[in-house]
């Protein structure tokens, strides 16, 4: 499948299609599982630095259009992570992804955590469900996002990918911030929300945090609406995340502007085997359309 | 369910879903539109069962789809959300047998018939059964302590009539935490005390019956992970199928979230049955569980 390889800030990859954080992404074990089924590349699911339980459960629940989480960032913490991810045992490029509320939190996670062996690290500053943390702590303006972006830049020669929240008004805004900080790439988008879904037997919302980050079929058109408009703001290139499930969409969200796919919710419809299922979707769609290489069509919607 | 048709199969079940609601539950009449989703079932508690001191069998009318193995998650709101395996399962009512522990089984265990609690599933594989009667007459089924939830369906599947009646062996630490003596009256009983059956372990059990000649074609086990992973050994060593159901911390129950993962494997999708040759592939089977915040710690 040459056709699908691609060339992400230095990275290459065998396809675009990217483990999103938060979903599976625990163990380098585990992450041989997600090679095996055709991951082009995988986030680690983010830690910060001291252990978090998350938030109670119910953490997840599937409504009629995808899911909605408050897991709360639950992790290890950086010492146990540090431990499990020293050495990486996979082929595929594994992205760090680090949390924290203050830019020195950051500075702090991407001095004692990144290591070579990880191809990027993402930095998520959009959560919609956790306090302290994305949304909740104000990470979504310009300021927020040079101040932690410039933190990072530090300790790392890492590539940058900024992670930005669908619910921004004018999310052009902040990808610049956050090029002009010094990311080599914008990831769009994390959970949109929150939002709340009630149980009306019990009228009781059926998250314990009562609130979550909606994912999947839903997020969707606002992830694409989201890319189309970075694409246009930043010359850095963007993984489009958000509702990916099928090889057609994979190919909707290039042609919005992403260099690269985010696959989460895509694994609760499909199984790990997404990855390949995709992967092939997509070769079928350029061979038939006449494209030699996927990188073709990016941004082509906008032509 | 997790297929590439899951929308579209999801999608053949609108207006039809809330069918399987037995009458007596306030439901939407069938008529009414509904998307199809994976939200918890209300469901009131027909009645409680104590099983002995520290176990209760909880029953609910609800025509569940199910295979011996699977679990349900269990949600009470504003509280937690729990897996419990089905210990209990026929034409309109299933049930649960949950060994009271922390918070979650301390609430459920002061409830009464009527409460409501909120279900989703059922999740993960099953047992692999055997499709004719000779073949299951010559299984062998052990269940340590709570452990006796999940194969008590298997063992009611495996034992069409009575002569596919498997060979089963239920053990517990002392008399007042052993389940189901009246339900499988016919198995051999051990406990660690020898309160009551004999003052044994449940791989003892095993070996004797295997000394004693009998060939098994397959061994199913459910138990403290420790005791599992010794029947294990002793199925590798003889050379004989073995299938094992595996516990670990859940959150989402559909393969999603990461939290039950177990070397190359999720718990609550890929298992939390697994065969013998799959279990010995699993670095931390044994070995290791995760704890809420992702922490590996030794089991
Ligand atoms: C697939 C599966 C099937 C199970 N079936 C049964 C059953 O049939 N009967 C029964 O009594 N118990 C069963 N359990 C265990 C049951 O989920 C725990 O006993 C229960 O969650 C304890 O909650 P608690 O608040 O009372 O106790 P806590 O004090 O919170 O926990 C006690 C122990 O239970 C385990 N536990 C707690 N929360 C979870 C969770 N979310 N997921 C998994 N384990 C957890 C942990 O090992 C913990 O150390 C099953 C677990 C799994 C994974
Ligand atoms: C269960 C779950 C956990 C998540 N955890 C994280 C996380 O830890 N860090 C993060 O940056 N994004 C997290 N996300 C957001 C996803 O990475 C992704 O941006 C979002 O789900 C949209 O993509 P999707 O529609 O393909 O799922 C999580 C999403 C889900 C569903
Ligand atoms: S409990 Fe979430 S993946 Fe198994």
């Amino acid at each position: 499948m040459n056709e699908l390889k691609i060339n992400l800030c230095g990275i290459s990859m065998k396809n675009p299609l990217i483990l999103a954080s938060g979903i599976l992404g625990v163990s380098n074990e585990y992450f041989k599982t997600l090679e095996e089924n055709g991951a082009g590349a995988v986030v680690i699911k983010s830690i910060s630095r001291e252990p978090r339980s998350g938030h109670p459960n119910p953490v997840i629940l599937a409504y009629e259009a995808g899911l909605m989480n408050a897991v709360g960032y639950s992790n290890p913490g950086l010492d146990i992570a540090k431990e499990e991810f020293s050495k990486i045992t996979v082929k595929i490029p594994v992205i760090a992804s680090i949390i924290g509320s203050e830019p020195k939190d950051f500075e702090y996670m991407a001095k004692n955590f990144l290591h070579d062996g990880f191809a990027a690290v993402e930095i998520p500053l959009s959560c919609p469900h956790t306090p302290g943390f994305g949304t909740l702590a104000g990470q979504g303006t310009p300021q927020a996002t040079t101040a932690i972006t410039k933190a990072v830049r530090k300790h790392t020669k890492l590539p940058i990918i900024v992670k930005l929240s669908p619910n921004i008004d004018s999310i052009g805004t902040v990808a610049q911030a956050a090029e002009k900080a010094g990311a080599d790439a914008i990831s769009a988008c994390n959970t949109l929300g929150p939002g709340m879904v009630i149980n009306i037997e019990t009228a009781k919302p059926f998250l314990d945090f009562k609130v979550g980050g909606v994912s999947g079929p839903a997020l969707r058109p606002i992830a694409v609406r989201c890319v189309y408009d970075i694409f246009k703001s930043v010359k850095i290139p963007i993984i489009g995340i958000g509702g990916v499930t099928t090889g057609r969409d994979a190919i909707e969200m290039m042609m919005a502007g992403a260099s690269a796919v985010g696959l989460g919710t895509a694994v609760y419809y499909r199984g790990v085997g997404v990855f390949n299922k995709i992967a092939e979707e997509m070769s079928d769609w350029l061979k038939e359309n006449n494209y030699t290489n996927v990188s073709e069509i990016i941004g082509v919607a906008h032509e | 369910m997790n297929d590439a048709n899951k929308l579209l199969r999801a999608s053949e079940q609108i207006g039809t879903s809330k069918k399987q609601i037995p009458s007596g539950i306030d439901v939407p009449s069938e008529k009414q539109f509904s998307l199809p989703s994976e939200l918890p079932n209300v469901l009131p508690i027909q009645s409680i069962e104590q099983e002995c001191s520290d176990i209760k069998t909880f029953y609910f009318r609800y025509k569940m789809n199910f295979k011996p193995g699977q679990f349900v998650m269990v949600w009470i709101p504003r509280l937690d959300e729990k897996p419990f395996t089905i210990s209990y399962h026929n034409e309109d009512s299933f049930g649960i047998s949950v060994q009271e522990k922390g918070r979650f089984t301390k609430a459920l265990f002061a409830m009464k018939p009527g409460d409501k609690v909120g279900f989703r599933g059922p999740y993960g594989n099953s047992f692999k059964l055997f499709d004719s009667v000779s073949d299951s007459a010559k299984t062998i089924v052990i269940g340590g302590g709570c452990g006796a939830a999940p194969i008590a369906p298997l063992i009611d599947a495996l034992s069409v009539n009575k002569k596919s009646a498997p060979k089963v062996i239920i053990g517990a630490r002392s008399k007042a935490n052993l389940i189901y003596a009246k339900r499988f009256p016919d198995s051999t009983f051990v406990t660690d005390d020898g309160s009551f059956g004999k003052k044994a372990f449940t791989t003892d059990a095993l070996n004797e019956l295997l000394q004693s000649g009998f060939k098994p074609d397959m061994v199913y086990t459910c138990g403290p992970e420790i005791m599992m992973k010794k029947v294990v050994d002793i199925c590798i060593e003889n050379d004989i199928p073995c299938q094992a159901s595996l516990e670990r911390y859940m959150k989402c129950g559909f393969g999603v979230c990461g939290q039950c993962v177990c070397g190359k494997k999720r718990v609550c999708i890929d298992g939390p049955v697994f065969e013998k040759e799959e279990l010995v592939k699993i670095s931390d089977f044994g070995k290791f569980t995760r704890q809420k915040t992702g922490e590996k710690t030794p089991i």
